[in-house]
């Protein structure tokens, strides 16, 4: 287990990629926000981060809830209003480790599931109109959570790290829900690739634009940091020179052909 | 209800996915596409010891809805929940952009998606929740041009990525036995321990998640019986209407500034969230 007085992967990585600029006030501590300049080009950082003070008890240690949801949906949506007339719209990047979704019943009784789709439907929003997003996956991506922040990106790339990992559900509740023992659960996530859970299988389903080798993932140096930087760099380029803003570029993986079979047979019999 | 009246009536819950389609579409103008003789079904379930359906427990039907070119996207809550795994998700996700091509091409394409889904399927976790961010992101792109109609009917309910999905609708249509919330019960109590969340309390659960409740606080639109006839009448209306030009989704000012008038020290009771989310006018 982590210390819980060090600083998360979230709060490092945004420190590191904005030379610790000051996080934008007016937002819950949990949620940090920062406009940098990236590739000669202006562009918004947002993190997700522990909160150990949050007054929502489930929220405290870098899930999204209630607060974050609705924070990020603001973050994101005061970006697109403010280029709204201009002719290069700001890079919004979602700098991805959180654990979970916030599970608890402050958060199903105000609408947390409301609460993520203002988050996602801003970020969906933002890539439709024209800004160039982001996800750079640092550490965990989990569920909801990721649903809501990073990916509606139009480019999602991750840290190669065993810390950095994509799933549905811890292994404890999706072994319960299913009526499996967890050894079971890890039994199959070793031969179906959409159930493991580290990121090279997850490579394997298509989504990831991009893994960056780094050496030191919790306390980046400056060789981590500008393979990173350069990493986000071509990632803009290759959105710039793209001329769809949708998430097309994630169907070629290997073990993604059952969706490129239904996508060919809807097409085909769309027209009656 | 007299009894005469609710022995006439055709229940809407008790329908499976296909029948509900039928129940939507006009008479005679349904065709199913990627439906079971296309042979697609989930690759990853038959290893798991799960056996696979035909349809992968979504049906993609393609018609008109009072004249309107419309396409229904109906959740089998009978297979495996309601789960979404990548065949099911990919089919609701690619017929959301196929209606959203088509007006792009001048063809006002509209949705209905009748959600009866636990969310992810577990048993194909990262490849359903990848569906499941296509849909929203598909969900969003139509609803710009045509209106995207969720309805929950019961008993399965909608949960996981999928609640996010309603919460992306242009409307959201509820019955009594609808709940809508984004972490099933059970989860819940296994990841916060019974004490925060009883999964075998009905009442608890349905005055927090249940379709009353969710219209009370305007996290839903509209509150229908479960009536076959009166379901289809809504969802007519609703899909008749032009594009919203906002959404529930976008009021992040609003929303943040009613959860401040909260004090999370203490747990919500369900007239608390009446209370704070409720009609003020």
């Amino acid at each position: 287990m982590s210390d819980t007085q060090s600083t998360s992967r979230g709060e490092v990585w945004i420190a590191a990629l904005s030379g610790n600029a000051p996080s934008l006030s007016g937002y819950p501590r949990s949620v940090q926000v920062t406009d940098i300049e990236m590739g000669g080009r202006p562009a918004r950082l947002i993190a997700v981060v522990p909160d150990a003070d949050s007054a929502f008890p489930r929220a405290r240690n870098g899930e999204v809830g209630l607060l974050e949801g609705w924070s990020l949906a603001r973050a994101v949506h005061e970006a697109i209003d403010a280029d709204r007339e201009a002719s290069v719209k700001r890079a919004i990047i979602a700098i991805v480790d959180t654990p979970s979704q916030a599970y608890g019943r402050r958060e199903e009784a105000f609408g947390i599931h409301q609460a993520l789709a203002g988050a996602a439907a801003a970020y969906a929003t933002a890539r439709l109109q024209g800004h160039p997003v982001i996800a750079l996956l640092v550490g965990k991506a989990m569920s909801g959570a990721f649903l809501a922040h990073g990916y509606q990106a139009n480019r999602i790339l991750a840290l190669a790290d065993p810390g950095v990992l994509v799933h549905a559900m811890g292994k404890e509740a999706a072994a319960r829900i299913t009526l499996r023992s967890v050894e079971d659960l890890e039994a199959f996530a070793a031969t179906v690739p959409p159930m493991a859970y580290d990121i090279d299988s997850y490579a394997t389903l298509g989504m990831l634009w991009r893994t960056i080798p780094v050496q030191h993932t919790a306390t980046p140096d400056a060789e981590d940091l500008a393979a990173v930087s350069d990493a986000l760099e071509e990632a803009l380029a290759d959105i710039d020179a793209d001329p769809h803003r949708d998430l097309r570029g994630r169907f070629a993986g290997e073990n993604r052909g059952a969706t490129r079979r239904v996508r060919a047979a809807l097409a085909s019999q769309w027209q009656g | 209800m007299s009894r005469t009246a609710l022995l006439s009536r055709e229940s809407f819950v008790e329908l499976g996915a296909r029948a509900r389609a039928q129940v939507l579409l006009d008479a005679g103008s349904s065709r199913e596409l990627a439906g079971p003789f296309d042979r697609l079904t989930s690759p990853w379930l038959e290893r798991q010891g799960v056996v696979p359906q035909g349809d992968d427990g979504v049906v993609v039907a393609k018609g008109t809805i009072d004249g309107h070119s419309s396409v229904v996207l109906a959740i089998e809550g009978a297979f495996q929940g309601g789960s979404l795994g990548e065949v099911g998700g990919a089919k609701i996700a690619g017929a959301l952009e196929l209606a959203a091509e088509d007006n792009r091409q001048g063809i006002p394409t509209r949705a209905v998606i009748l959600f009866e889904t636990g969310g992810v399927r577990l048993q194909e976790a990262n490849l359903g929740l990848a569906t499941i961010a296509e849909i929203h992101s598909a969900i969003v792109d139509l609803r710009r041009y045509q209106p995207v109609i969720g309805v929950i009917a019961g008993q399965v309910g909608c949960f996981g990525g999928m609640s996010i999905a309603a919460g992306l609708c242009s409307d959201l249509v509820v019955t009594r036995e609808a709940r809508l919330g984004l972490n099933g019960p059970a989860v819940i109590e296994q990841e916060a321990g019974i004490g925060e969340y009883d999964s075998r309390d009905r009442p608890f659960i349905w005055g927090f998640t249940g379709g009353e409740q969710r219209i009370a606080t305007g996290q839903a639109d509209r509150f229908v019986d479960d009536d076959s006839a009166v379901i289809r009448g809504v969802v007519a209306e609703l899909i008749a209407t032009p594009a919203r030009s906002a959404y529930r989704s976008e009021r992040y000012a609003e929303y943040l500034r009613r959860l401040a008038e909260y004090d999370a020290r203490h747990q919500p009771t369900p007239e608390t969230v009446r209370q704070i989310f409720g009609d003020k006018s």
